[in-house]
């Protein structure tokens, strides 16, 4: 929970985003992050020079994103307990992906959600052994069967934690 | 500290999976030492699948180091303070 410069205190969501050589990637950060805020939720981009910004650029104006944090930092600032989040949206198609994933779940108590896409989901996903909600959809360039997987559970997910 | 690719670091392995390393490491090194991610070794928090493991040659320090678009090399490192640092875990242990 953090306190805006309103006041008022709000979740908040760390979205990680893996390399962006997978086309999907970007687009359903940006969805997330709408689907995120429409459920009262702040999302954090943290990511990679390249992988903010693409999303900077595809978001001017601010409408979904306002924060952004270098993905060096954030894993910092959870190793030493400077700073945590309501949830962590991790995307991951390769498997440095799922060595981030695992360092985060290591790393905060909150919970970790895994979106597992790119050509060879299953094998990536078969990867994941620690404990994680996992969405995962054979999408490469194609962002509906993730977005609809996304759909699904996504109200669940931030109601029942 | 200096940071970790600025260093004279040799490569082992190149876009490996984490269980290449973790296998490497306990089969070619002298010692070895499993940390948790996060352990912070140089100037970097480790980043890597519980248990990851660092391997000792005397001064010499190899660990696996993962970047998002790179995914994750396993280096080799000269630096007798932090392999002394690394070893001491051990002896913790």
């Amino acid at each position: 929970m953090t306190t805006n410069p309103k006041g008022d205190e709000r979740k908040t969501a760390a979205l990680v985003l893996g390399c962006p050589q997978v086309p999907v990637q970007t687009g359903i950060a940006l969805y997330l992050s709408y689907s995120l805020k429409k459920e009262g939720i702040e999302p954090v981009i943290a990511g990679n020079r390249a992988a903010r910004a693409l999303i900077d650029i595809s978001d001017p104006s601010r409408h979904y994103v306002e924060k952004f944090l270098d993905l060096d930092l954030y894993i910092e600032l959870l190793a030493e307990k400077k700073q945590d989040f309501d949830y962590h949206f991790v995307f991951i198609h390769n498997d440095a992906g799922v060595s981030y994933a695992a360092t985060i779940q290591a790393l905060s108590p909150a919970p970790v959600i895994v979106l597992v896409y790119g050509e060879h989901f299953r094998e990536v996903s078969d990867m994941i052994e620690f404990p994680c909600e996992k969405i995962a959809a054979k999408a490469v360039h194609n962002p509906m069967p993730l977005r609809r997987k996304l759909d699904e559970v996504l109200p669940w997910l931030v109601s029942s934690q | 500290m200096a940071c970790v690719e600025s260093m004279n670091y040799e490569i082992l392995l190149r876009n490996a999976s984490f269980r290449e390393c973790r296998d490497y490491v306990r089969s070619h090194c002298a010692e070895y030492v499993d940390v948790s991610p996060g352990y912070r070794l140089f100037d970097m928090h480790m980043i890597g699948v519980p248990p990851i493991s660092i391997g000792l040659d005397g001064d010499t320090i190899v660990f696996p180091f993962t970047k998002p678009c790179y995914g994750t090399y396993l280096l080799k490192i000269e630096d007798r303070s932090e392999a002394e640092k690394v070893r001491a875990l051990k002896k913790r242990k």
